[in-house]
């Protein structure tokens, strides 16, 4: 550990650093982009919040956030509240995986406790009263899974959740009850994809009962090659258990891909490194580009960095470009709104000042 | 159609429930079905042994009030039609009022119904009553598969005794 974090002082210096789960550091950060756990929870004596009161559920919002920030794990972290958030920083909270798209356009009670780093954040009145979440980089899905479990316990002090002895923790959709445990890992598998194996993977994924999406995509559209897996049911099965199926299925996934690699090196070296290359240039040279060219182009830099090309950029920058392309950060970064058009070139010219920050400077492989 | 979970999409994911002989349908986006984790079923898969036990237990003391769509929280008021149509529960004790029905759906999206996960650490007074009114429904559970109905009645007045209790004192926020 790195010591404490001064926490951030307001939503401007909580958007202005990256969060850790950006940083590329935990094992297999070239393959595993992030770790998640998240944990459905709703107070005993307050009906489900699509069925409460407005006043229940400030009180929901006033009991739950007080809850987290009396505990550890939230020490030193932000309470905001969506209501006095503009619609553009609702967004932001959306972007940064910290908020869902429910809770990012509600106008009721509704907030969410982040801690510093975006380790761990609670999102109160969404679905249910509480979904708490931690975050790691890379492959840890045991490391978050201990701080969700911790913060879960800490809350659990001070506040009555919604239980049973036969069902578990009870949640407003039945598909959740139980452990309220969603579990999941963000993956990158550009080879799978190109050597067009993919559909048999996914396939495979969904037979031993996860889950499988592809993230940034509308519906089943897949961008960047990157794909959420999660499990899927929640009763029946410890939280550990359930972990570790996802952890198990996720490592041979890892192996796949990197055998397709291994492969994909083996036969086309030139041709992948040309199709790295290109998409380094044009991240580094365009002057004007939509979001959905960023995401893809990252994907053949970060490939790129993962098969170990120098002279490319660390993986933390391309984390990072994943989130700060996106429209809402664009316009707060940039102060104001913008049209789609302007967005692209805007978008342009941060991507090329992140890549030339990042550039290892004059020497050998320049 | 539109999907009944996000309102947006249009329904392109089809499944039945079954109780109480009735058949219900469910139509959602993929999108919605994805989240939920909830698959089409081919409707021959779903009977299973714990499905027609709670049939039978159905028909067996099938009041009135029990007939599917009219069964009503007593909590929170909402019917279990109201549910049907949202695919989101009220609150905490819809999960009991609804529990004949709701069995047999968790069985069909989780293909277990049992809980063996972390639990509260903490015990409140309310959190204790909870706890015996759920394991009074589970007794009672048990006793009605016996047939042993002199005994379920017995049961049925404690979980209501305790059940007003809890909506006599439970209403503070905590
Ligand atoms: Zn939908
Ligand atoms: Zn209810």
């Amino acid at each position: 550990m790195n010591g404490p974090v001064r926490p951030p002082a307001d939503f401007d210096e909580l958007v202005a650093r990256p969060a850790r789960w950006l940083s590329a550091e935990g094992p297999h950060a070239d393959l595993v982009l992030s770790s998640r756990i998240r944990l459905a929870r709703n107070l005993r004596n307050v009906p489900f919040t699509h069925r409460a009161h407005e006043e229940q559920l400030q009180g929901v919002l006033m009991s739950v956030s007080g809850a987290a920030q009396r505990g550890q794990g939230f020490a030193g972290s932000l309470l905001l509240r969506m209501a006095e958030l503009s619609p553009l920083d609702r967004q932001v909270l959306v972007e940064r995986h910290l908020v869902s798209h429910e809770l990012g356009d509600g106008t009721r009670p509704r907030g969410i406790v982040v801690s510093p780093e975006e380790r761990l954040s609670l999102m109160i009145n969404e679905e249910d009263h509480l979904r708490l979440q931690a975050i790691a980089p890379g492959f840890q899905l045991t490391e978050a899974w201990a701080a969700a479990d911790a913060a879960d316990d800490e809350l659990d002090q001070s506040l009555d959740f919604a239980f049973s002895e036969e069902i578990g923790y009870l949640t407003a959709c039945p598909t959740n009850a139980g452990t309220g445990l969603r579990a999941s890992v963000l993956i990158h598998l550009p080879a799978l994809v190109l050597l067009d194996e993919i559909q048999r993977v996914l396939k495979s994924i969904t037979q031993v009962g996860l889950n499988v999406r592809g993230l940034y995509g509308e519906h089943s559209d897949v961008m960047g090659n990157l794909f959420q897996i999660s499990n899927q049911t929640t009763l029946g099965r410890s939280e550990r258990d359930s972990i570790e199926i996802l952890d198990r299925v996720t490592r041979q996934i890892i192996e796949t891909e990197e055998q397709a690699r291994e492969r994909m090196m083996r036969d086309a070296r030139v041709q992948i490194e040309d199709k790295v290359w290109r998409a380094y240039g044009t991240l580094r040279h365009c002057r004007t580009i939509h979001s959905r060219e960023v995401i893809n182009l990252c994907s053949a830099v970060r490939l790129g960095v993962a098969l170990q090309l120098s002279g490319l950029c660390p993986l933390n920058v391309i984390n990072e470009l994943l989130v700060l392309t996106q429209p809402a950060h664009l316009q707060r970064a940039y102060g104001g709104e913008l049209s789609p058009a302007e967005r692209n070139v805007y978008r342009a010219q941060l991507v090329r000042e992140r890549l030339v920050a990042a550039e290892p400077g004059p020497g050998p492989s320049a | 159609m539109l999907c009944q979970i996000c309102g947006k999409n249009p329904a392109s994911v089809h499944f039945t429930e079954i109780h109480d002989n009735k058949m219900s349908e469910i139509h959602v986006c993929e999108r919605c079905a994805e989240e939920k984790g909830l698959h089409a079923t081919s409707k021959k898969q779903q009977f299973d042994i714990a499905d027609l036990l709670v049939k039978m237990v159905d028909d067996s003391s099938g009041t009135e009030e029990e007939r599917v769509g009219h069964v009503q929280c007593p909590r929170c008021g909402l019917l279990y039609s109201g549910f049907s149509e949202t695919g989101r529960l009220g609150c905490a004790e819809c999960y009991t009022a609804f529990q004949f029905q709701l069995r047999p759906l968790l069985r069909r999206i989780h293909g277990d119904t049992r809980h063996r996960g972390k639990r509260p650490v903490g015990e409140g007074e309310g959190a204790t009553r909870f706890r015996q009114i759920q394991r009074l429904h589970d007794e009672l559970q048990r006793v009605v598969e016996r047939e042993e109905f002199e005994r379920a009645a017995v049961l049925r007045d404690e979980i209501r005794q305790l059940e007003e209790e809890t909506r006599a004192g439970g209403e503070a926020k905590p």
